[in-house]
């Protein structure tokens, strides 16, 4: 790895502190699996917790639904 | 319904008093011509197709995506959404420039420009295809562009108009249309063909367990033979009509120039749909391949790498008529032999129109048939 690769790392990456023993169990855990880190491993399940938080979709404003409604309406999307 | 990518639908659509400003603006900015495969995507960026993509990609998020496939956000993205610098605006064109993209006379949009920057072309195209054979076509076309690239957001002010308008929705339409009828859950299928009963067997099989199917054809610049649009959609209108439940079954239009990416773009796509708000995505064996650049199921396997894509892919095998199991069948449900299996070939069934025959009712339902045998050709020539 270059400098100028291991500082972009750097800045896209941060460290942050698991227990030790639960390191080595996700160690032991990903040995045959595609995954060649605890890191890349607990960046999956992370990603995956998050994702699922997400809120509910934002409504819309009554005049957007309305000329919506219309539009598809008069296409016979909608009776 | 999934909240669209990035958790806000793009609206960078000028109406009203903006568009008629960006319209006289238009003729007094620096113009840049764009292709048609380039006015789909500003069409895309500004009515939240893409979202959370605003405009064309800076040298940092083009290189997140490369690299990570990922925005800087941490969010999935995986196709690049670049705007290259003609050879002669090159030197001209400097960044905080507002330049007017056009097609061919018709100004589409303004553009503020964030960035010019230089970006290694070989190395879109290798991360982008897996290759950088000239004969796969998206190595050939990032081939034919320079090597400088402006990016910034984009404001459309109008939307190349096609004969298949009304068959165009919004991500926004498509939305409130799926919750009027009532869907939770909703599976999107993208086609470039008509439909054949593999197809609808597998647009069926998936059915079974969300609310509703969202049929989303591409439609854009095609390879000479392909299906033509209107055919296309002729075929799918008449399917729909005569075999979906009325409140089960949405089609609609997704302007659009196949890149063939294989697994890269099965996930753009999935994105695509999600922002249009379905819930489920089925993707192919061979999802947006060409020639043997992939391997089979790579477009399937890719989805292992984006646990929060936050669409659900739904992988099937193919399906198949069986003439001992006397119906349409896959490979895990039925014990007979090769030999009594009727396959699906999107080329077999192009060669039966061809020699001016119909597909048998084992591979085409008889109505679609009927209705493409009608065009004089329907292919692209």
């Amino acid at each position: 790895m270059t400098e100028s690769e291991k500082t972009t790392k750097r800045k896209k990456f941060t460290t942050i502190s698991i227990p030790t023993p639960l390191f080595k169990k996700v160690k032991e855990r990903i040995k045959g699996t595609g995954f060649t880190s605890v890191s890349s491993y607990v960046t999956y399940v992370l990603r995956e917790i998050v994702a699922e938080k997400e809120e509910e979709e934002e409504p819309f404003t009554k005049e957007d639904e309305e000329r919506v409604k219309a539009r598809l309406r008069a296409l016979g999307y909608i009776d | 319904m999934p909240r669209p990518h990035g958790g806000k639908l793009v609206n960078r659509v000028l109406e009203g008093k903006e568009k008629e400003r960006a319209l006289a603006e238009a003729e007094e900015l620096e113009k840049l011509q764009v292709s048609r495969d380039l006015a789909s995507d500003l069409e895309s960026i500004a009515r939240g197709v893409y979202s959370p993509i605003e405009g064309f990609l800076t040298s940092q998020e083009l290189e997140n995506i490369l690299h990570r496939k990922r925005l800087s956000s941490d969010l999935p993205w995986t196709m690049p959404i670049i705007l290259n610098a003609p050879e002669r605006q090159v030197k001209t064109i400097k960044e905080g420039d507002a330049l007017a993209l056009f097609f061919e006379a018709q100004p589409l949009a303004l553009m503020q420009i964030e960035e010019k920057y230089v970006f290694n072309r070989e190395d879109i195209a290798k991360r982008t295809y897996g290759t950088v054979d000239s004969a796969h076509p998206g190595v050939a076309k990032i081939g034919q562009l320079g090597s400088t690239f402006f990016a910034g957001k984009i404001s459309l002010i109008d939307a190349l108009k096609s004969p298949y308008d009304r068959y165009k929705l919004s991500p926004m339409e498509t939305r409130i249309l799926f919750r009027e009828k009532g869907w939770r859950t909703v599976v999107g299928f993208q086609t470039r063909n008509p439909p054949h009963l593999g197809h609808e067997y597998v647009q069926k099989t998936a059915l079974t367990f969300v609310d509703g199917v969202f049929i989303n054809p591409v439609i854009g610049r095609k390879k000479r033979g392909d299906f033509k649009d209107g055919v296309i959609l002729e075929a799918y209108d008449t399917l729909i009509k005569n075999y979906y439940l009325k409140d089960r079954a949405v089609m609609s239009i997704l302007p659009y120039e196949m890149k063939y990416a294989g697994p890269r773009e099965a996930v753009h796509h999935a994105i695509i749909r999600k922002n249009f708000g379905c819930t489920h995505f089925i993707v192919g064996r061979d999802h947006a391949g060409v020639g043997n650049y992939y391997r089979p199921y790579a477009a399937q396997k890719i989805f292992e790498e984006f646990p929060d894509l936050g669409i659900s892919p739904l992988f099937f095998k193919s399906f198949f008529h069986c003439r001992r199991c006397g119906g349409i069948t896959h490979e895990k449900a039925c014990p007979h032999s090769e030999k009594e299996h009727i396959t699906f070939s999107g080329t077999k069934i192009r060669a039966i129109f061809e020699s001016e025959e119909l597909p048998p009712k084992e591979l085409m339902r008889p109505e679609v048939a009927q209705i493409i045998a009608k065009h004089s050709n329907p292919f692209v020539e």
